[in-house]
């Protein structure tokens, strides 16, 4: 039961992790010029709510089989992701928008965001590896 | 030099305080707001901004350079000549007595508190970089190309002390009496940034030059070589693209994604029963007509029309029809074009056609009931119509869209105008026309909007519409065209300058700068394609940018560094052009030569750009403490590290002696006031107009020009092509300087307030406005002296701007006299503090 917890957390990291791979690289090709502002933000809009999903789903997993620490781990950054999606103006076309992610360095911010999420997700990634396999040999 | 290195050594610990302790104003509510810190990109919505650690990231290490930067300044001027052959060398002793002279000028001791008229009498020309003569010879025109500090800061940490913004404002399409255009078959440009050669670019020997913007060297063509103004061989530095800083280029095929396209108009009109109620369809009709043969284009030209209310009506113009044909599509949620072609059709071949349509178009819905304005899916039809060419689309909108896709609310609360704390709805309601202006940008369609109306409309969330699609907004509160004559002249006026000024289509722009500077914040209608390029679907001489830099890496070996912009376009006659301004500012690395470099009125134009900003994604409250904090701050920093004796009062230096000045006209911009009651919609157009025009008639809008015009006299006066033309002073806004005996003349860039005292001297009545037979509008031509006087000083002013001002002639009791008294930002009013106050304010916070 422990096992197969965090073997379905583990895959939830692990989608995680390639997701803030593809933000980082898409990210970079607009800063590299290789596309352009409104191909690179609907991108990564659609994977906003999902990236969401995800967050949440590990974290409701955690909390549903009691393994506080990692729970109170998890809860900031799903909490950072709801913040940040219900925070968008109604004018903006989504978490990304193309028209403002050129000015005020928001590029960059949102560079940085993406690299610190994608080490916060390899820790957890490792964490529930650890967990796992103590569960795992426990069993 | 004795003197200058004591001075050094008196000045360090001034220094080393500043490192330490810039005034933080703190608010009640816990967040940092110091004036430039708010602006700068270290800031991100929601967190406290801490000087520590965002302003200085290296410690130790960054306040050793910066001392050993002030110590190597005073040892070697900062204002030395560029190397490389061509522009002539001049010794270091030359180029200091040129800085010493500037600078006693620009950094004189200024105390604002007793000092009563700073005001110049003539209006402030643009302040001269520090550079060797021959190079500031080939300098950009500051109309066109302006800097917030004419004299750069050598690293990021200095530019943070100095807390005024570094920016640059552009007017690169502005009319220009003399361009030299070049048809050349080799285009030089930079092999690595790509930059266009530059007056600036140095020359290694006759075969090599040196980029000045990426400093790789590169090869001079062959073609090059040849001089066919001189025709002369072997002289490359003589040719015009390096004698002049602005030129226009004939574009070959490799600059054209497509043939060039032909200029394609197209008129989008709402026609409900508000739209024909206000009468605004004679006006557009007629100045069509009138103008029909001065629309910019060729033989391709193409024209079309769309009119709707609750459905979408269209023109067949078909040439071998007897008249226009008009086909109603009633299907507005899913929009399509009844007929494949003849909707946009030549002008030329089509003439009689579309002139008859124009003569019964305000015919045809006299009478009509309809109420309802379905703007969204008319937007989403003429985008259809215009996708396969491109062009520009205008739309005249006289009430809120209610029906179909992209119908918008009634946001304001009347209750709320005049709150004096936060206005809300500043940002658009639906991204709706973002989206669409996103995909008309794409099409290279601009939308420019008119809007007509006397309720709100939601100009915040229409106005997404032009700001993205390069388009440009037009706003006439409460047009009607029998009981508000002076906004129908306004229109009239502006449909004239709209219908035949100058056009570029499928438009694109790239700004450049040295490496070490990189642009991270654009202002002004446009979409932000990619880093640094700026796509424009359609460019107009009205339109000015503005855009932020940051200093990424120290400038520690470069004594200038250069700006480029490059607009690449198609004109109306279908020639692919690219026009090429460059400007070169010198690199320095004490604060008492920024200061002494400093443009206010640059300053103040970015300020405001950067305050709409605010205003819309944080509150208009932070605005304004961000602007008076600029203030604040950037006196503080000249006090603190220029200053050496230190004296009670409000110091600045002379150059910036009008800032505090222009900041409190800004807070009582309609953009920005609270505590007086302003429409919503004309506070979103006020901003509008704050972000997108040039900053000449933007500080013209924020300080306004007042003169005293019954007592003008020849002394002093202009001599233009044999007219006498008056030159009154300039005087400070306050009723302190309005006379009753006296008649007064305001500029504020589109409109001009000509107010009578009601004692005004019967001279002046009988002899300029002909009493009792004026009209509100017209000065009448008499034959008299004063009369000629009056018409010389005011023409002159309306020729110096592109669109003509309306006058407005108003007495004690208009209804337009609150307009002009708005304009008195010197005095004190119930919302708002007065000049002196503003000043005791300032320097309570700058002694804390």
């Amino acid at each position: 039961m422990e096992a197969a917890v965090f073997i379905l957390s583990l895959v939830d990291c692990c989608a995680l992790i390639f997701l803030s791979v593809y933000f980082i690289i898409t990210l970079s090709d607009l800063e590299c010029d290789y596309i352009n502002a409104r191909a690179c933000c609907s991108k990564l809009n659609k994977w906003v709510i999902p990236e969401m999903i995800g967050q949440c789903l590990s974290t409701m997993l955690m909390l549903v089989s009691m393994h506080w620490f990692i729970f109170l781990l998890n809860l900031p950054v799903a909490a950072w992701n709801i913040y940040r999606y219900a925070k968008v103006p109604m004018g903006n076309m989504g978490v990304f928008d193309p028209t403002e992610i050129h000015n005020r360095g928001q590029l960059k911010s949102h560079m940085k965001e993406a690299m610190i999420k994608l080490g916060y997700h390899l820790l957890c990634f490792f964490i529930y590896l650890y967990s796992m396999i103590l569960a795992l040999i426990n069993d | 030099m004795g003197d200058m290195v004591v001075q050094w050594i008196a000045l360090v610990p001034h220094s080393k305080k500043v490192l330490g302790s810039i005034p933080v104003p703190v608010d009640g509510g816990g967040t940092f707001l110091c004036g430039v810190c708010m602006f700068s990109p270290c800031l991100h919505g929601f967190s406290l901004c801490t000087l520590s650690s965002s302003h200085h990231p290296k410690t130790c290490t960054d306040r050793l350079i910066v001392i050993v930067c002030l110590y190597v300044s005073f040892i070697f001027h900062p204002c030395r000549p560029p190397g490389g052959p061509g522009p002539a060398q001049l010794s270091p002793s030359l180029a200091a007595m040129s800085l010493q002279s500037s600078t006693p000028e620009a950094l004189r001791v200024v105390n604002l508190l007793q000092e009563r008229n700073l005001l110049p009498p003539t209006p402030i020309p643009a302040p001269m970089p520090c550079l060797p003569q021959d190079l500031q010879k080939v300098n950009c025109n500051p109309e066109v190309f302006r800097c917030t500090l004419t004299s750069i800061p050598q690293t990021q940490s200095l530019l943070n002390k100095a807390k005024m913004p570094l920016g640059l404002l552009l007017h690169p399409f502005k009319d220009l009496s003399q361009l030299p255009v070049v048809t050349s078959s080799t285009i030089v440009r930079c092999r690595s940034c790509r930059t266009y050669i530059n007056p600036f670019v140095s020359f290694l020997d006759q075969r090599r030059w040196k980029c000045n913007l990426c400093y790789r060297v590169n090869d001079v063509p062959e073609e090059f070589m040849y001089n066919p103004v001189s025709r002369a061989y072997g002289e490359p530095h003589k040719r015009p693209e390096v004698q002049n800083a602005t030129i226009e280029f004939i574009a070959p095929s490799e600059y054209m994604l497509r043939p060039p396209q032909p200029a394609v108009y197209l008129f989008v009109l709402d026609v409900s029963h508000n739209a024909v109620e206000t009468g605004y369809l004679n006006v557009f009709c007629q100045s069509l007509l009138d103008n029909i043969n001065a629309l910019p284009g060729d033989s391709r030209t193409k024209v079309g029309f769309i009119t709707f209310d609750s459905t979408i009506h269209f023109y067949n113009l078909q040439e071998g029809l007897s008249q226009p044909q008009m086909l109603i599509v009633s299907d507005i949620e899913d929009i399509f074009l009844p007929t494949p072609d003849s909707l946009l059709v030549n002008l030329n071949e089509c003439k009689e056609l579309v002139q008859d349509l124009l003569k019964n178009l305000p015919n045809l819905f006299q009478k009509t009931m309809e109420t309802q304005s379905a703007l969204g899916s008319a937007l989403q039809a003429a985008f259809k119509l215009l996708s396969p060419t491109g062009g520009r689309m205008s739309v005249f909108q006289t009430q809120l869209p209610n029906l179909g896709v992209g119908a918008l609310q009634s946001r304001e609360d009347p209750n709320q105008r005049a709150s004096a704390k936060d206005i809300q709805h500043l940002s658009p309601a639906t991204d709706f026309y973002k989206k669409l202006a996103l995909d008309c940008s794409g099409q290279q369609v601009a939308v420019d909007l008119f809007l007509l109306s006397a309720q709100y409309c939601d100009l915040a969330s229409l106005g997404c519409i032009s700001r993205y699609s390069a388009g440009s907004v037009y706003y006439y509160p409460s047009y009607h065209h029998q009981h508000n004559p002076a906004q129908v002249e306004r229109f009239q006026k502006d449909l004239k300058r709209y219908l035949t000024r100058k056009i570029g289509f499928e438009a694109v722009m790239r700004i450049r700068c040295t490496k070490g500077l990189s642009i991270h914040t654009f202002h002004g209608n446009f979409f932000v394609r990619s880093t640094d390029l700026l796509s424009l679907p359609n460019v107009n001489p009205d339109a000015g940018f503005a855009v932020q830099m940051s200093i990424e890496e120290n400038l520690d070996d470069m004594q200038v560094v250069s700006f480029q912009a490059a607009l690449l376009y198609t004109s109306s006659k279908g020639e692919r052009r690219i026009r090429v301004h460059t400007l070169c500012l010198p690199v320095v690395n004490s604060l008492s030569d920024i200061f002494a470099g400093a443009d206010v009125q640059a300053i103040t134009g970015l300020l405001a750009c950067m305050a709409v900003d605010r205003s819309v994604t944080a509150s208009l409250s932070d605005a304004r403490d961000a602007m008076t904090n600029a203030a604040i701050d950037s006196l503080a920093s000249y006090r603190q590290s220029v200053l050496t004796i230190q004296q009670p009062g409000l110091l600045a230096p002379a150059c910036l002696r009008l800032f505090p000045l222009y900041i409190l006209a800004l807070l009582k911009q309609k953009a920005f006031r609270t505590g007086t009651s302003t429409r919503l919609d004309d506070r979103v157009f006020a901003m509008c107009q704050l972000k997108y025009q040039p900053l000449a008639y933007a500080m013209l809008m924020i300080h306004p020009a007042l003169y005293r015009v019954d007592d003008l006299t020849d002394e002093g006066a202009l001599n233009i092509n044999e007219r006498t033309i008056p030159q009154p002073r300039v005087l400070q806004l306050s009723v302190e300087k309005l006379n009753r005996e006296g008649a007064f003349l305001m500029d504020t860039g589109m409109i001009m307030y000509l107010w009578v005292g009601r004692n005004c001297n019967p001279n002046f009545l009988t002899q300029v406005l002909g009493v009792p037979s004026y009209t509100a509008y017209l000065l009448p031509d008499l034959d008299t002296a004063e009369s000629q006087r009056t018409r010389a000083f005011i023409g002159w002013l309306r020729d110096q701007r592109p669109f003509s001002p309306t006058l407005h002639i108003i007495k004690d009791e208009s209804q337009l006299k609150s307009s002009f008294m708005q304009n008195m930002i010197e005095d004190r009013t119930e919302a708002a503090l007065s000049y002196y106050e503003f000043l005791l304010h300032l320097q309570q916070q700058i002694s804390k």
